[in-house]
């Protein structure tokens, strides 16, 4: 086995690593500390119910930002269609046989590259060509975007520049989930390195690398932002005047009691 | 003052042509002295180790506050917000665009609690906490009116109302507060009020009301003061007390008590509706100045309370009185707690228990300004958006002539009048002005459309705030009106047919 595969495999333990530890620490932290106030943006769903009604269009179809912004919102939600479409398509390397659902989905993988590289491109220009967005953005804003662009462009090199031999890649893949480990296509004695997918996974190991902690974090983010996932019933209706019909934070309980003992 | 500029109406309301950096950095209040800091708890001045302070501050409310925490994360910087903040439009200072004002809290967040803002300071745009940074803090969170609007259009929701009272906490807990908010604070505490008003003054006003309106109409309305036994104890803005035209507000409520037989009082020892405690972003100061409203409620024995016209102050009782100050269980449990004063016109309209006469109004073509925290905040009635229709409903059966704002600028787009949150203080004239411009834009063009002669609000800031600069933009201050005064003109008081 090659220096570049050995190296190639311990950059995605790390990176898987680093990834799923570093989303479920700042998901724990979401989710443990409180929300002390009711402040949910109005009109607010008066029930569960209709809280994940309303995460639902913001997630799918980010329903605010088509409020605020037809631009943005064209551009982001092309890219984002586009991404999940393409990580769809991505699971026939995870899979053994490949789901129906996802071997459907195949050809549309391709078109959705381009959607994508359209959607980042678009939002991009925006970042330069108009002066508020301009004024805000710092290099991390751009490196973000380039990344995405660079990721999507190095994996469509692999279709349509650089052949790559995706029956052998589908098995160093298997092989790293199963902890069997082969060769990385185009690193065996005699072989050309192929460039294009040495990129490709190498950025994609830095995407899921900086994730965590990351502006990327406005995924998991929305689920928790009060904001949009808080019922709106603060107010001591009727049959609902017991203590425990209350929407108080523990740390608030706690400074009530040494409040009374003080007095 | 300085002297400024007031902006320009134009036919629709235009994007700032270019950005113009610094242009409100010298806009800020005045600092709390000692004896407006510490009845509140925070120090008098800015300590010794403020940056110590403040960054341990910082931390405590990342743990309470999820919101906090997540908006912090959360923001891609894709700039939906930056055109919908009134103070930008106004001023055209990119510090004025919601992101913008966030970043400067998220710069300082990122340096000392995230990976990449500790290891890269430059890419990730994190900056230490210096002398430079809290100044324009302080020019900036004081350039917040906590409105929300930007909170509507953000697709991450982030409410940079959360992020204002935080670094407004942070500043106060450093020693540096706002004058303006602090001293009524301390006041509230003190006395009751805002404004300081005594009991023997209010005894006095009230009854002078009761003087007024008998002398008016012939009907002896009652104004009562700390009267045990009510069934309902009225919490309303002390401006309601004295100001114009927020009186006229107060003077309808007697009469719609009176109409519909509901023993009603006021109470001295909890004489405001405003808590200035959410505009500081102190929870305990929040708490504080809602406990008196729970105290009154159960020394005067009262079944329900209601609240007059106020918006950041419909917030905090709709949004948060249960929670800062309940349970209410010792209140009569066929009425939600607390009620708007708006409901309850609203829902004795609905039953036929008023008689009211439109033509007293038909002087007046009326439109109606949604008051960002009532709108955004809150709610009225039983239904999501209640908080838009009852207000207008109650409008309607009042006036023959009702005119809507263009449609980008009610409801939950509505613009702040420029003066809430905490800074209706004339040592920030400049930034109210400007900041109105949205509002004015909007008034010009139904002004023009449907010769709208009247400006009708449920917020005492909003009032206040309208009747001030109303005359920059050619307007005069008697244009803005009190709901409860149109159902004032409009009530027939004496038996029912």
């Amino acid at each position: 086995m090659s220096a570049l595969t050995i190296a190639y495999i311990l950059l995605f333990y790390g990176a898987a690593l680093v990834f799923v530890i570093g989303l479920f620490y700042r998901i724990f932290k979401y989710a443990t500390t409180p929300a002390p106030l009711k402040i949910p943006t109005t009109p607010a769903p008066l029930n569960q119910r209709g809280v994940v009604f309303r995460l639902f269009w913001e997630v799918v179809f980010f329903r605010s930002l088509f409020r605020s912004a037809k631009w943005i919102w064209l551009f982001g939600w092309m890219f984002h269609l586009a991404l999940f479409v393409i990580v769809l398509r991505h699971l026939r390397y995870f899979t053994d046989p490949v789901w129906a659902p996802i071997e459907l989905i195949q050809p549309f993988g391709i078109y959705a590259g381009f959607v994508m590289s359209v959607g980042l491109i678009g939002l991009w220009v925006r970042r330069f060509s108009v002066a508020r967005v301009r004024y805000v953005s710092v290099i991390s804003d751009h490196f973000m975007l380039v990344l995405l662009l660079a990721i999507v462009v190095s994996g469509l090199a692999m279709k349509y520049v650089v052949h790559t031999d995706i029956v052998a890649f589908k098995t160093f893949i298997l092989g790293i989930m199963s902890f069997q480990w082969v060769s990385l296509p185009g690193t065996g004695a005699g072989e050309a390195p192929n460039v294009a997918l040495l990129i490709h996974l190498f950025l994609v190991a830095v995407l899921m690398l900086i994730f965590p902690f990351s502006k990327l974090m406005h995924a998991p983010g929305l689920f928790f932002c009060p904001t949009r996932n808080q019922i709106d019933n603060p107010r001591a209706e009727r049959g609902l005047r017991s203590h425990e019909s209350r929407h108080v934070a523990q740390w608030a309980l706690d400074s009530e009691s040494v409040g009374k003992s003080g007095v | 003052m300085a002297k400024f500029e007031t902006p320009a109406l134009k036919e629709y309301l235009e994007m700032p042509a270019s950005l113009k950096k610094d242009s409100m950095v010298h806009s800020g209040p005045f600092v709390a002295a000692p004896q407006h800091q510490e009845p509140l708890g925070f120090p008098g001045e800015l300590v010794d180790n403020w940056q110590d302070v403040a960054i341990e501050k910082m931390g405590e409310l990342l743990g309470k506050y999820r919101s906090l925490r997540v908006f912090l994360d959360s923001c891609v910087k894709c700039g939906a917000c930056t055109d919908k903040c009134h103070y930008f439009l106004g001023t055209s200072d990119p510090n004025n665009m919601p992101v913008a004002r966030q970043d400067l809290f998220r710069s300082v967040y990122r340096r000392y609690f995230t990976l990449g803002g500790k290891l890269f300071p430059k890419l990730v745009g994190a900056v230490k906490l210096d002398e430079g940074v809290l100044d324009q803090w302080w020019s900036y969170y004081h350039q917040c009116s906590q409105c929300r609007r930007c909170s509507v259009f953000c697709p991450y929701g982030i409410d940079t109302a959360e992020i204002s009272m935080a670094a407004r906490e942070i500043m106060a807990s450093v020693g540096k507060g706002q004058k303006y908010s602090n001293e009524i604070i301390a006041k509230v505490f003190k006395i009751g009020n805002n404004l300081g008003l005594p009991e023997p003054a209010l005894v006095d006003t009230m009854e002078g009301l009761e003087e007024d309106v008998k002398d008016e109409t012939g009907v002896a309305v009652r104004y009562p003061v700390d009267v045990e036994g009510a069934d309902v104890l009225l919490v309303t803005p002390s401006a309601d007390f004295f100001a114009e035209p927020h009186v006229d507000g107060l003077i309808g409520y007697g009469k719609v008590f009176h109409q519909a037989g509901i023993s009603w009082t006021v109470s001295s020892y909890a004489s405001e509706a405003a808590n200035f405690g959410m505009f500081v972003g102190s929870y305990e100061n929040m708490r504080k100045i809602a406990l008196r409203i729970r105290k009154a409620a159960l020394d005067l024995g009262v079944k329900r309370i209601v609240f007059g016209e106020c918006g950041h102050a419909w917030r905090v009782a709709y949004s948060f009185l249960n929670t800062l100050a309940g349970p209410f269980d010792f209140l009569d449990s066929k009425y939600p707690v607390p009620q708007h004063i708006i409901e309850v016109t609203h829902d004795l309209i609905k039953r036929g228990a008023l008689t009211l006469d439109k033509s007293a109004n038909d002087d007046k073509r009326v439109t109606f300004h949604d008051s960002c925290n009532v709108a955004r905040a809150s709610r009225m009635g039983d239904m999501p958006g209640g908080q838009f229709i009852l207000p207008r409903e109650v409008i309607k059966a009042c006036c023959s002539h009702f005119f809507d704002m263009a449609s980008d600028t009610i409801h939950d787009s509505t613009f702040c009048c420029g003066g809430g949150g905490g800074l209706l203080t004339d040592d920030l004239m400049e930034l109210r002005v400007k900041g109105a411009m949205p509002r004015m834009q909007a008034l010009k063009d139904v002004t023009e459309r449907h010769q709208v002669t009247h400006l009708a609000a449920i917020c005492a800031i909003c009032k206040s705030q309208f009747s001030k600069v109303l005359p920059y933009y050619g307007f005069t201050m008697d244009q803005v009106v009190s709901v409860h005064q149109l159902v004032s003109e409009a009530i027939v008081l004496g038996a029912k047919d």
